[in-house]
Order: structure tokens, then sequence, then C-alpha cells
């Protein structure tokens, strides 16, 4: 397939999107505070991209996002690569694990603000325990799926422990840790954005609740699409990441 | 550099929800230091368990098995499974070389090596792809090539020509019959051909399934290397045919027509018609 027919069908898609809302924007009277055009919005954007205090929450939504997804992962892994190895240790965290999967995790916001206050601390708090459960899960998965032939190889060749786990268990169980990360990193994002609507003064997810509450629809559309930017950026990055740590595997292919 | 292989008394249950499979009566086997030994019978008679209990991969259910002499230890047995195994994050060239990694020679060295081994088993210019990329039989050759990596004192393959076209598997069997001649290993081989069996082996193991068991072992007296020609003569398809008989199932073992061997089930066809 050649490359434009490749990228044609979408971008056409999208464009007809944007002129279809804003031919609706302008010829069905609707108020721009209710629903702005396409156009609006792009100035709006330009205008926020210009100002230096954007930037600033900009970072700090960034800097949570990678924190909780940091902390989420390391954390994730770790203790995914204990319960795999041990069947007593997963019977006696599985009710925690259950639990911290089914607790709807954006009700403990406010508590989450309660002990850790208005500031950043409680945002990645929340992102890393909104992202923790996919890695978590994955990890165990991944390393409960090695293959037994694998194994073979590495008991008839007399590896030693460490040499399995880094030439078995790690590769084995890394499509499934990144698909997970992949997960986290969306989720991180929305655990920050969500604990900056709810408490603090920083951050793009309090930009927007001030600018909602200021009228500015416009403006709010361009601080989702700033926020949209940022969650691909990162999930770009962790295609990249596949790709670099598992060309192998079918997943690392490019579409 | 050979090892002797005593099996005594060798038995194995496997317990399954449906309950037990004696997948072995007790097996009585002393393979010499530097013997070819091969293994052939119907299918599900026990060779594959049989060899992953010499080397180690699953244990005996009752009796003892002793691997003695030569060099035992890190680099002591090599083995190709019924399946290649190839890890897939691994280029064929580092597969072949893991054994060689994991006993800790150097990379460059390994590598060279590993390339080497490629060329020998015909996958050479694949070294630098993924498993997946190389055919079924080419992966059993990159398979055979890893298990021969480090020199081992003791091989034991499962079926490790059963993918390859006959031309293939003939060079491959001179081929390991040059590499048994000159290092000197102990060779244990399960095959379902009954001409690829009287080829290689210095003795034949006939096994009978359900439970699996030692039916007869053959000698094959012929002197090495053994020429492709040797197939046609007369002494080497008398073997041949004391195999078909000893595989073929009661009542039906003086009886080897074509005609009947049709109607036999399938899995038992394999193991008395030999290869194609
Ligand atoms: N892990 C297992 N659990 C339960 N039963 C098993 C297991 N492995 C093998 N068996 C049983 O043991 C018997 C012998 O199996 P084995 O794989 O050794 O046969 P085989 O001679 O290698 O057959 P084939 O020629 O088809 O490879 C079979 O009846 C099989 O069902
Ligand atoms: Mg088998």
């Amino acid at each position: 397939m050649s490359r434009l027919a490749r990228i044609l069908p979408g971008s056409l898609s999208v464009l007809l999107f944007f002129a279809a809302w804003e031919g609706y924007c302008r010829y069905s009277g609707i108020s721009p505070l209710i629903l702005p055009a396409p156009s609006g919005i792009g100035v709006a954007f330009a205008e926020l991209v210009q100002e230096r205090a954007t930037w600033r929450h900009f970072g700090v939504t960034l800097g949570e996002t990678l924190a909780g997804f940091f902390i989420a992962t390391v954390t994730g892994v770790a203790l995914g690569g204990i319960i795999a190895r041990s069947p007593l240790l997963e019977r006696a965290f599985h009710p925690f694990v259950v639990a911290s999967q089914v607790v709807p995790k954006v009700a403990l916001v406010p508590l989450f603000v309660l002990w850790f206050g208005f500031g950043p601390t409680s945002k990645v708090v929340v992102s890393a325990v909104i992202a923790f459960f996919p890695v978590l899960t994955n990890t165990i998965l991944g390393l409960r799926s090695i293959d037994g032939g694998h194994e073979d190889v590495f008991r008839a060749a007399r590896a030693r422990p460490l040499q399995r786990f880094r030439m078995l268990d790690l590769p084995s169980a890394l499509p499934a840790i990144l698909a997970g990360m992949e997960m986290a990193v969306v989720l991180a994002t929305i655990g920050a954005v969500v604990g900056e609507y709810l408490g603090g003064n920083a951050g793009l997810g309090y930009l927007a609740v001030a600018t909602m509450n200021a009228f500015q629809t416009d403006r709010l559309f361009a601080i989702v699409l700033l926020l949209t930017a940022m969650g691909f950026a990162l999930f770009a990055a962790m295609a990249s990441l596949r790709r670099l740590l598992i060309p192998w595997h079918r997943s690392a292919e490019r579409h | 550099m050979s090892i002797r292989v005593v099996c005594q008394g060798l038995s194995k249950t496997f317990v399954t929800r449906t309950g037990r499979v004696a997948a072995l009566d007790p097996i009585k086997l002393d393979v010499a230091p530097g013997e070819f030994v091969v293994l052939i019978g119907a299918s599900g008679c026990g060779k594959t368990t049989l060899l992953r209990i010499i080397g180690g991969l699953d244990t005996a259910s009752s009796g003892t098995i002793g691997l003695a002499a030569g060099m035992p230890g890190r680099n002591g047995i090599g083995f190709v499974f019924q399946q290649p195994n190839l890890l897939p994050w691994m280029t064929v060239e580092q597969n072949v070389a893991l054994p060689l990694r994991l006993a800790g020679m150097r990379r460059a060295e390994r590598l060279d090596r590993a390339r080497a081994l490629c060329a020998m088993v015909g996958i050479g210019g694949f070294e630098r792809r993924w498993p997946r990329e190389l055919s079924g039989g080419m992966q059993q050759r990159a398979a055979i090539a890893r298990a021969l990596a480090n020199d081992p004192a003791l091989l034991l393959m499962d079926e490790p020509f059963g993918a390859l076209d006959a031309l293939t598997r003939a060079r491959l069997n001179a081929e390991l019959e040059r590499i048994w001649m000159a290092t000197g290993a102990t060779v244990m081989l399960v095959t379902h051909s009954i001409s690829e069996a009287v080829m290689l082996a210095d003795r034949i193991v006939v096994m009978s399934p359900r439970p699996g068991r030692i039916r007869e072992i053959v000698p094959v007296p012929f002197a090495r290397p053994r020429p492709p020609a040797i197939e046609e003569s007369g002494e080497f398809q008398a073997i041949a045919g004391r195999l078909r008989r000893l595989l073929a199932p009661e009542g039906l073992r003086e009886v080897t027509t074509p005609a009947l061997l049709t109607h036999m089930p399938a899995d038992q066809r394999d193991a008395t018609e030999g290869s194609a």
C-alpha cells in the first residue's frame, strides 16, 4: 500500500467531520457558549499556547502523570513478579488485588486530597492507584504464560536462576507488561486530571475547571485539545518503547 | 567424551484428571558410552517421556537413571525437542548460541560458532532473522544446531528430522553420523522412519504402547560411515522388514501387505511405513 493510500481515508474523514461541525455552528445559530466552532477553538488554542501560565500547568500535569505512571509500573511489576512466583502470596494478596480492581477509585479522590493535601502529591497518588492495576495483572499474566517448551530449553541447558530470569522470564512477560503499561499511561493521565478537578490550583485539570467557571467554552475545548496532545505523545512514546524493547514481537510491527 | 546411560526399572505414570496413564512400564536399558541408539515405536508409546526423564526434564515414578563417566555437568546434554522451541525474542544465531551464552562464552566467539553451525545444518544466510520468519523445517534445523552448540557428551534427539523433506533429511543423517563419529558423543534419537533408524543406529530400541515398554532391541551391524547406497542392500532390507513386523499391531504382525496396512489406524501406519 502506498503512503498516500494509507493516510488518505483517515485524513479525509477527519476533515469532513470538522467541516460539518463548522457548518453546523455557523448556520444553526447555536450559542458558542454551548458549542464553539472549530475555527473559534483554533483561535483560542493559539492564544492558550502563547501564555506562559499554560505551560506551567502543562508541566504540572505531565509531571504528576509521569510520577504516577512510574510508581504504578514499578510497584505493579515488582508485586506481579512476587505474586506470580508464589501461590501462597497470591492467595494472601488476592482480596486486595480484587478490591483494588473493583473499588471505584475516582470516588476515593476526595479522600486522597484529605490525606495528601491539595498539592501535587495527592494527584500523583490518584494517578498511581488508577494506573497500577493493569500493570499488575498483565505482569502476572505474562509471567504465568511462559511457554513450557522454552522452559525445557533452559532446564536442559542447566541455566542458573538469574540467567533464566534475564533470558526467559523477562522477555516472555515483556509484551504483556508493555500492554499493561500502555493502558497505565492513559489511566495515569486521567488520574492526574481528575485529581486536579477536585482540588488544588495547578495543572490542566484545574485550568479546565477555572475556564469552565468563566464560561470560556472555546478555551475549555482548547485545553482538552492540549490534554489530548499530551496523551497522544505519551502513547506514542510507549509505542516507540515497544518497538525498541520487543522488536521480535508481532505487536511491534508498524501498521 | 561421552556418557553411559543406565536405566533400571524406570517407570512413569502420569496422573491426570481422567485417570492414570502408564506411560512407561519398567524400562531396563543400558546405553554404552559413544553408542548411537535409536528409539522407534508407535505414537504414544513413551519415547518422548523416556528421553525427558533421561535429560532430567521429568522425574521417573520409580526406578533409577544413571549418567556415568564422561563429563557430566553443565554442558553434558544437548536436547533436540519434538518442537523447535526457539526463543522468539532471539535471532536465529542468538538461539543457536544460547547454550554457549549460558556457559559463559564470549559474544564474538559464540556467534562465530553459531554461524558455522547454521551453515552446517543448511540455514546459512538466515542467521539474523527472527525464528518466526523461518519455515518449520528450518526452525527444526536451528534447534538441532543449538543442541550441538556446546559439543554435548550426550545428545538426546526427539524426532529431529521429522519436519524435513527426504533429501535434506538424508543429508542431515549423514552430517549427524559425521559429527557423532568426530565427537564420540552418546546419541539417543527418536524417529518414526524405519530407514532412518537402520541408517543411523548401532542398536534400535523398538517400543510398544500402552503401557510403554521395550519390545525388542535390534542391533545394526553395518560399518561406518554408512554410504546412502547401503539402503538398497539385502541386509538393510532384512532389518527394515524385521522392524516393520515388530511395529505392526498384534495379530497383524506376520501380514504386512500394503492393502492391510491401509486399514490400520493412522498413527500406527506412520510408525510402520517409515519415511516417505
Ligand atoms: N504431561 C503429561 N500428562 C499426562 N500424560 C502424558 C503426559 N505426557 C505424556 N503423556 C502420556 O504418556 C504417553 C506417552 O507419551 P509420549 O509423549 O512419551 O509418547 P511418544 O512415544 O513420544 O509419542 P509420539 O511419537 O506421538 O511423540 C501417552 O499416552 C501420553 O498420553
Ligand atoms: Mg514424542
